[in-house]
């Protein structure tokens, strides 16, 4: 055992793990195609938004640590911006279907039922620009204000979208045009939509955590003004990765709008959508690439079976308004459970036992090693995980 | 004149109940450096154990807090060890996401007992109204002015004339320096939560009697609340009274001249450009670095 193989170790893990990631990229894009079942391919969607929703929040607060609890509110804003826009400039196919909206982007004709999903990226925008003076007043503050800052700024945009009828038509709310798309074709563009926005997420994600920008806001992360002191521009870049993240939530709003075909302020402007975003990235692990998506995956999922669950519990068959109450109960319950028995969040968990692994074995190879060839003792990086993982 | 007169008044005196509850809420900040987004559970908890109360032993909602204050003391004392305590690396962000998991289940459990039907507390002080001048104030806006003055008197005097107030002072001045000078800052923190619990029981029983609830209601409230503790400054007493004075005032004042749907849009405005020139709030102190 000495450094060779250790390397060569090293490369072969790093081979499994594109092997790894490709095959499931593979396994995401073919999904739909494999059980294309109506309730089967809407739980996906759902919960490709999540893991979307919570690898952009994760850019901003899992790297700077600054916890917002207010992404709701671009959120909303997404899903606002693109019933606001097919409504005023009748883009999309219409109500009654009786005239066909297209939308001729780059000389290129988009037909009727694509057109919202052109304007997505443009909701993204909106939302970002909205974020700036946002986030500008919020990142005055730290910590605990920050937060509730965040959680103030949401419920002004969940009044907005109640008071401002002549624009959102209060708690009407608004209606999105509905697409011709058949069973079982229906959901597949909404999937195929959010996950190349997860992609996208995933890869600025990975720049970031890549790059000395990156490092900067993790340098605020550990210690802010010491960071300043070294030189990192730190109002700049938590706004930049602020503004970068209502970026794509923006965006997953609009999809999410399109996909549900009308827009509430209760459900845009959704309180419960901060805590699962927030909820799902500390379960998955603050600051890593893979830890959204697995909070996401493991939490939307059941979140989804525990809404249905309590009607098969009840004696009654859960009429009313009581299942939501078990409902309320069981998730809450589990949520708690879960958050004391992992405290750490899944994938600090595994890449601590899996650090520990590798350590344990160097250890072990070192000691063979010294007891017949005297060679130096190696410290081993552990790497395996992929995510480095912060303390 | 004389309306806008009326909603400074109303203001005022509702704007005290909502000092009860977010006292209860900046105290726990202070002392355990935790944000409880489940207050506003607690809040309309509170309110449905009064009127448990009022409908299955007709007793009165005054009367009543006699057994749910104590009650929801308990319950504050025994979350606290049960929940928040076990909880020692990100208190910030775990006792947030905690504290929400509990909101939940009691809104659950609301549910489960009451159905999410809206309901109201009654009484003859709710119904009736004292004349003064031109218009009429329910007498309930005055009983609950008089019940958070006494509730509000005697934890200042727990806080500033007692031993354990030093201790609770100590504690949330410097929690490390606290324990070394020999206070069981574990203790202090379990009855400070209850004590913030209990607040909201009696905080919770007069906004029953203003505001028809249901379980859903909490979510109104502590968006509320915590712009009212950020305002006032996190931490501070001081702060959260004004704040809660302030909110009210500016809110009724708000309704009368312009229209009731922008009352707290106001009010949240008003908030972020008070943060633009004074980010700590009206009381609070500048956040050094991190510890």
């Amino acid at each position: 055992m000495n450094i060779a193989t250790n390397v060569r170790w090293q490369e072969a893990a790093k081979i499994v793990k594109m092997v790894a990631l490709l095959v499931l990229l593979i396994a995401a894009l073919l999904f739909p195609l494999y059980s294309p079942d109506l309730a089967t391919t809407s739980i996906a969607v759902f919960t490709l938004m999540f893991a979307a929703a919570t690898t952009a929040w994760n850019i901003f607060s899992g790297y700077t640590g600054y916890i917002a609890l207010g992404h709701a509110a671009f959120f909303g804003t997404g899903a606002y911006a693109l019933g606001i826009m097919c409504q005023r400039w009748h883009i999309g196919p219409q109500l009654l279907g009786t005239s066909k909206g297209d939308l001729t982007v780059l000389f290129l004709h988009v037909s009727a039922d694509y057109a919202p999903f052109v304007l997505v990226p443009l909701t993204g925008l909106i939302a970002a620009l909205i974020a700036v003076p946002l986030g500008w007043i919020a990142l005055r503050t730290r910590r605990h204000t920050f937060i509730v800052i965040t959680i103030a700024i949401f419920f002004v945009f969940q009044l907005l979208a109640y008071n401002l009828r002549g624009l959102t038509h209060g708690s009407a709310g608004l209606e999105l045009p509905l697409p011709s798309w058949t069973y079982p074709f229906y959901n597949f563009p909404f999937y195929y939509a959010m996950l190349a926005i997860l992609l996208l997420a995933l890869a600025v994600s990975w720049w970031v955590r890549h790059s000395k920008y990156g490092l900067g806001l993790l340098a605020i992360r550990d210690d802010e003004d010491r960071a300043l002191g070294l030189g990192v521009n730190t109002g700049p870049s938590k706004l930049a990765a602020f503004v970068i993240s209502a970026f794509f939530v923006g965006m997953l709003g609009a999809v999410w709008a399109y996909f549900l075909g009308s827009t509430f302020p209760q459900s845009a402007f959704d309180p419960l959508f901060d805590i699962a975003v927030a909820l799902m990235g500390f379960m998955g692990g603050m600051g890593t690439l893979a830890g959204p998506i697995i909070g996401a995956l493991l939490l939307e999922p059941t979140k989804q079976y525990f809404q249905f669950l309590p009607a098969l519990l009840l004696p009654n068959g859960g009429k009313g308004g009581d299942a939501g109450g078990l409902y309320l109960v069981i998730y809450g319950g589990l949520f708690l459970v879960i958050m004391l028995l992992l405290p750490e969040g899944i994938v600090p968990t595994l890449g601590k036992w899996w650090s520990n692994r590798l350590a344990r074995r160097a250890d072990s190879a070192a000691s063979r090693a010294t007891a017949t060839d005297q060679e130096p003792l190696v410290a081993v990086e552990p790497t395996g995980t992929g995510e480095e993982v912060n303390p | 004149m004389t309306i806008y007169l009326e909603a400074v008044v109303v203001g005022l005196l509702s704007g005290s109940v909502y000092a009860l509850m977010s006292s209860g809420l900046t105290l726990i900040f202070g002392v355990m450096d935790i944000i409880n987004i489940a207050q506003g559970a607690f809040v309309v908890l509170g309110a449905y154990l009064s009127y448990a109360l009022a409908q299955h032993f007709h007793l009165d909602l005054f009367l009543g807090l006699l057994f749910t204050m104590p009650a929801m003391f308990v319950l504050g004392v025994l979350i606290e060890w049960l929940f928040i305590r076990p909880l020692k690396r990100e208190r910030t962000m775990f006792s947030l996401l905690v504290t929400y998991a509990l909101a939940l289940i009691i809104e659950g459990a609301l549910i489960l007992a009451f159905s999410s039907t809206n309901v109201k507390l009654n009484a003859w002080y709710v119904t009736a109204s004292l004349p003064i001048g031109d218009f009429y104030l329910p007498y309930m806006y005055l009983f609950s002015f008089g019940l958070s003055v006494i509730l509000l008197g005697g934890l200042y005097l727990l806080l500033y004339r007692t031993r354990f107030g030093t201790s609770v002072r100590a504690s949330m001045q410097n929690r490390t320096a606290a324990e070394l000078i020999g206070i069981d800052v574990e203790r202090v923190s379990a009855i400070t939560f209850g004590i913030g619990v209990a607040l909201t029981a009696a905080g919770g029983m007069a906004f029953g009697t203003t505001m028809a609830f249901n379980p859903g209601s909490s979510y109104d409230l502590i968006s509320r609340l915590l712009v009212i503790i950020v305002l006032g400054g996190m931490g501070s007493l001081r702060g959260a009274l004004i704040g809660s004075l302030a909110l009210l005032v500016v809110q009724d004042v708000t309704s009368v001249a312009w229209s009731p749907i922008w009352a707290s849009t106001v009010f949240y405005i008003l908030l972020v450009l008070l943060l633009l020139f004074r980010p700590q709030g009206i009381f609070g102190r500048l956040e050094g670095r991190r510890q």
